[in-house]
């Protein structure tokens, strides 16, 4: 991945990538190294956290179940700035990390235009064009990144109304709501595309690999760049050794 | 009050047809008229307040008036707001208004409030905070238009004047009124109390010549349960922290009410979407993915 040797965070960087465990077999590829996948849960316990948390003030005529797993309603509202907060620290640390890879070109655009025939499976695989991150990864990303700013700025004034006054708060709660509301329905389809809606993608986060078959159907570009392979020939090659092996009429 | 129910007649002997005034009730809201201009600022009523209620001692402050500190507190409910006012054409007034909640028929903390319970509002017009159920978010500062609540930083709960629910349901007048010396404050039902005030404000503007006095019932938020008779009602706002149309930030009424359910219902519909892409054009695999299967029925033909 595209990343700075001069970041601010290189000695944590090193230390985790140090004493996190990943291992490449043949056939696959690294994609997450330890510190970045760190990150990712870091942030998503935060998230689910903070969530669950808010939910349960959004409308506790139907999330008042929520409050208790925290302590009840007090303790709820006494959290749940705090669970806010540890999501933007480590999403920011993520944002540092991955602000390169995330950077939007000419094909994330094209990406974002076809988006119907990614979301009806008309291809079979991804556009040559389509590299470490796609299109969608990368919106979903820079979305992350806005709603955070405005969590914060719009969480800092509901938590401290006596500084910001009445009318800052009320606007606050609008803007602090309608960023929830975007991230709940971002993370159901991201939780989707990275378990059962795109298989073999979960492990890029837990292990921190992929399969070198995965990496050619969903980011061809990425594979070009790290295999050196085109990614059109891998493919064809991977199909004449399955015909090849599985041999039977039933294939054509 | 509290015997309003059980000393209604319900059977009068040798009486012919129904009973007369049966199923009738008085009015059940209950109404504080205060009337600023009769209020000399003796602070009585301040004091009255933190008696009954068995306030812990919170200190005063001197800021240049003779106001005992600049605002109310979460442990000091009412206060004599003393307001110096040069008017346009350059007379002086000395204005005396009692602060505290209005028990509006509208409440914005009420509105404001997510904690199931913590605001209540009575059928007498009382609106009440029930400490308990409050989780300490101070919405409700942010949704009172008069800046009442207060938040105890050590208890982390919000305070308020609760017009004496306590004493109001056991038939008795709030702690105020009892103490106030002029009889410029007035307990009855809200009818009455604005009977009261339209004769005082008749006799302001004939009498007194004070031509814009006016009682303070602000209908933008229904009217309060705490009524002012005002020497001159056209500007409320110089007897300091009065709005004129007092309002409710849409926050917390349309946007609350409406575009919260909405909202959640829009985002769950990217829950059911994915279930339904998954369904109808099922997971994208890395490829080459293995053949597929032929079986009885003509299952699992739609390749991807
Ligand atoms: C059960 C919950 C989650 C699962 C299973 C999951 C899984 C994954 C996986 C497998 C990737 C790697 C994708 C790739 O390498 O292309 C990823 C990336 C990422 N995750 Fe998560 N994640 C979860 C929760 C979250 C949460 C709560 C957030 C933050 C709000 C988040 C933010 C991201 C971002 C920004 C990326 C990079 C861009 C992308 O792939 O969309 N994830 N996640
Ligand atoms: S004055 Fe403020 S605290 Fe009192 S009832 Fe009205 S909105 Fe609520
Ligand atoms: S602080 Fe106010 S709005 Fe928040 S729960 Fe308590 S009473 Fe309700």
């Amino acid at each position: 991945m595209a990343t700075s040797s001069q970041r601010f965070d290189r000695s944590t960087n090193h230390f985790i990538n140090r004493i996190g465990l990943t291992v490449v077999y043949v056939g696959e590829l690294l994609r997450h190294r330890a510190y970045t996948r760190f990150l990712h849960w870091a942030y998503g316990i935060f998230f689910f956290l903070a969530l669950l948390s808010g939910f349960g003030i959004y409308m506790p005529w139907i999330f008042r179940w929520f409050t208790p797993l925290f302590g009840g309603g007090a303790m709820t509202r006494m959290l749940h700035p705090w669970f806010g907060l540890g999501f933007v620290f480590f999403f920011g640390l993520q944002a540092f990390n991955w602000a390169a890879a995330m950077k939007w070109g000419q094909g994330d655009t094209r990406w974002m235009k076809r988006l119907r025939d990614y979301v009806t499976n008309r291809d079979t695989i991804e556009p040559p064009d389509v590299g470490f991150f796609n299109g969608g990864q990368k919106l979903m990303f820079w979305e992350i990144v806005g709603g955070s700013i405005a969590y914060v700025i719009t969480g800092v004034i509901m938590w401290f109304p006596e500084i910001f006054g009445r009318i800052a708060v009320a606007i606050s709660y609008v803007i602090h709501d309608i960023s929830a509301l975007i991230m709940l329905a971002g993370i159901f389809i991201h939780i989707y595309l990275s378990t059962i809606g795109e298989p073999g993608t979960m492990q890029a986060m837990t292990r921190g690999t992929v399969s070198e078959a995965w990496a050619w159907t969903h980011h061809p570009a990425w594979y070009k760049q790290v295999t050196g392979r085109d990614p059109a020939e891998a493919l064809a090659e991977a199909r004449r050794t399955q015909a090849r092996s599985s041999g039977d009429q039933s294939n054509q | 009050m509290s015997d309003r129910k059980t000393l209604q007649v319900q059977r009068i002997s040798g009486h012919p047809g129904p009973v007369a005034g049966a199923g009738m009730q008085r009015e059940e809201q209950v109404c504080k008229l205060i009337d600023t201009t009769t209020c000399i600022g003796c602070k009585a009523c301040e004091v009255a307040c933190v008696e009954w209620n068995d306030m812990p001692f919170q200190p005063t402050m001197f800021d240049n008036t003779y106001q005992t500190m600049p605002d109310t507190h979460w442990n000091y409910w009412n206060l004599i707001k003393f307001n110096e006012v040069t008017n346009e054409d350059g007379t002086f007034q000395w204005l005396m208004r009692k602060h505290q909640c209005m028990h509006c028929a509208d409440p914005g903390c009420l509105a404001a409030c997510p904690a199931d319970g913590a605001i209540v509002q009575y059928r007498n017009g009382i609106v009440d905070f029930q400490e308990e159920n409050c989780i300490g978010c101070q919405f409700c500062v942010s949704g009172c238009p008069f800046n009442v609540p207060k938040f105890s930083p050590t208890t982390k709960k919000v305070y308020k004047c609760t017009l004496c629910s306590d004493r109001v349901g056991q038939g008795l007048e709030p702690a105020c009124i009892k103490a106030c010396p002029t009889g410029c404050l007035h307990f009855g039902t809200k009818s009455d109390m604005l009977m009261l005030a339209e004769k005082r404000v008749k006799q302001l503007q004939t009498v007194s010549g004070f031509k814009e006095a006016g009682t303070y019932d602000p209908q933008t938020i229904g009217g309060t349960s705490v009524v002012y008779v005002l020497h001159d009602a056209s500007n409320p706002e110089k007897y300091g922290g009065l709005p004129k149309n007092p309002r409710i930030p849409l926050s917390f009424t349309i946007w609350k009410n409406w575009f919260k359910p909405i909202g959640l219902i829009a985002s769950m519909m990217a829950f059911a979407g994915v279930i339904l892409h998954y369904v109808t054009e099922g997971p994208r695999r890395p490829q080459p993915q293995p053949p597929v299967k032929e079986v009885d029925g003509g299952e699992g033909k739609k390749e991807n």
